[in-house]
C-alpha cells in the first residue's frame, strides 16, 4: 500500500540525480566563454545546489506521501549525496592533470568552421589573414576564428585514419584486429614524438609564445586530414593517384603549418632583446617553423605508404 | 617501424635514465656542462646551451626519487614475466 503510486509524476523523475546542466543556447556568441571561464563563482555547486533545491522542492511540495518510508527516503537522500561527493572528487582530480576549460576551448565547433577549416587544410593558398583574433584578452572559440586551432578536426581524422587503415589492409587480404591496435598506437605514438620535439625545441630557443602543449596537438593532428586524402586518392586511383595526391597534401599542410606558426613563434619577441644577439633568434625560429613544415610530409608518406602497395 | 605503447614507455624510461645518470663533477665539469658554470648573465637570453644544462640538472633534481621506484618495478616486471 505505502508504494502505490499516488502522484500525477512517475516515481523515478522524483528520484532522478540532478541533470547536467543545459547546454547554452548557441545563437548567443559568447555564452559559451563565459560559462566555462567566469562560471568559478557560480560553478558546478551553483547548479547542482539549484537543482537540489528544485528537486526538494517539487518532491516536497508535490506529493507527500511517496516518502512514507523514512529509511528509504534518507537512503535516496544519502544515495545522491555521495554520487555528487564522487563526482566532485573526480572533477578535482582531473582537473588537477589538465585545466577541462582550456579542453573545452578547443571542442567548441560548429559545422560551419569544421567546413571552413577542412577547406583551408587542403588549398590554404587564397586566405589572407593568419592572425588568431582575441576577445577581452583570451583567445576567440574555434567557433567564431577560423584561424584558431581545434582538437575535434584532429580526434576525428585520427579515428577516420585508423577505420581507413583497417579498410585498406583488408583489401590487400592482410587485415587482422591486432594490425589495427598497433596501427593505432604507432601514429598516437609518432604524434606524442612530434608534440615532445616541438616543446623540447622552444624550450630550448627560449621562445615565449602562448602556444599551450594542446595547442601544439591540434596542429600535429591537423595532418592526419591529409593522410586520409591521400589514402583514400591511393585507393581509388592507384599508385599513380597516391604519388599526386600525397605532393598536393604535403604542399598544402607545409604552406598551412608555416603561415599558421609563423604568426604565433616568429613574432613572439623577448621582453628586451635589442642587441646583437637577437640577430640569431629569428633565424633560429625559422629553422624550427621550416623543420616542423618539412617533417609533415615525411610521416604522412611513412604511415601510409604501406597501406596503398 | 610500428611502435605499441609499451614500446613508447620503455623508450622514455630509457632517455630519462640516460639524463639522470651523468655526473656532475666526474663528468659535466669536466667538459664544461656543470651547474656552476652556466649561470652567464643574467640577461634575456640563456642561449641554449644554458638550457639544455639547466634542464639536465633539473631533471636529474626532480627525477631521481620516481626513477627510483620506476627502474624497481621494471626489474620486478622483467624477472617476473621475462
Amino acid at each position: 500500500s505505502s508504494f502505490q503510486l499516488k502522484g500525477p509524476r512517475p516515481y523515478k523523475l522524483e528520484l532522478s540525480k540532478p541533470r547536467a546542466r543545459a547546454p547554452p543556447p548557441s545563437g548567443d556568441p559568447l555564452l559559451f566563454e563565459d560559462t566555462s571561464s567566469s562560471g568559478q563563482p557560480l560553478g558546478p555547486q551553483g547548479y547542482y545546489s539549484s537543482e537540489y533545491n528544485m528537486g526538494g522542492m517539487t518532491s516536497g511540495g508535490g506529493v507527500n506521501n511517496l516518502f512514507t518510508d523514512p529509511m528509504a527516503s534518507a537512503a535516496v537522500m544519502y544515495g545522491s549525496s555521495l554520487a555528487s561527493q564522487g563526482k566532485d572528487m573526480v572533477n578535482k582530480e582531473i582537473t588537477r592533470f589538465m585545466s577541462v576549460n582550456k579542453l573545452k576551448y578547443f571542442f567548441a565547433v560548429d559545422t560551419k568552421y569544421v567546413m571552413k577549416k577542412l577547406l583551408l587544410l587542403m588549398f590554404p593558398y587564397t586566405h589572407q589573414d593568419w592572425e588568431v583574433r582575441y576577445h577581452r584578452d583570451s583567445p576567440l572559440t574555434p567557433r567564431h576564428d577560423v584561424n584558431a586551432p581545434d582538437l575535434y578536426i584532429p580526434t576525428m581524422a585520427f579515428i577516420t585514419y585508423i577505420l581507413l587503415a583497417g579498410m585498406a589492409l583488408g583489401i590487400q587480404k592482410r587485415f587482422s584486429p591486432e594490425v589495427l591496435g598497433l596501427c593505432a598506437s604507432t601514429a598516437l605514438v609518432w604524434v606524442v614524438i612530434e608534440v615532445l620535439v616541438m616543446l623540447l625545441g622552444l624550450y630550448l630557443l627560449t621562445v615565449h609564445s602562448d602556444l599551450s602543449t594542446f595547442d601544439l596537438v591540434a596542429y600535429s593532428g591537423y595532418k592526419y586530414v591529409g593522410m586520409i586524402f591521400t589514402v583514400l586518392c591511393g585507393l581509388l586511383f592507384g599508385s599513380d593517384g597516391y604519388f599526386v595526391a600525397l605532393a598536393w597534401s604535403s604542399c598544402a599542410l607545409m604552406f598551412f603549418i608555416v603561415r599558421s606558426l609563423r604568426m604565433k613563434i616568429l613574432s613572439s619577441l623577448s621582453s628586451d632583446s635589442m642587441g646583437a644577439g637577437a640577430a640569431a633568434k629569428p633565424r633560429m625560429r625559422l629553422y624550427i617553423t621550416v623543420a616542423t613544415a618539412a617533417f609533415q610530409p615525411l610521416i604522412i608518406y611513412w604511415l601510409t605508404s604501406h597501406l596503398v602497395r | 617501424m610500428a611502435f605499441t605503447l609499451y614500446a613508447l614507455i620503455q623508450t622514455a624510461i630509457l632517455c630519462v635514465n640516460a639524463i639522470a645518470v651523468l655526473h656532475e663533477e666526474r663528468f659535466l665539469s669536466k667538459i664544461g656542462w656543470g651547474a656552476d658554470q652556466g649561470i652567464g648573465g643574467f640577461g634575456d637570453e640563456p642561449g641554449i646551451k644554458s638550457q639544455l644544462m639547466n634542464l639536465i640538472r633539473s631533471v636529474r633534481t626532480v627525477m631521481r626519487v620516481p626513477l627510483i621506484i620506476v627502474n624497481s618495478i621494471c626489474i620486478v616486471l622483467l624477472l617476473l614475466f621475462g
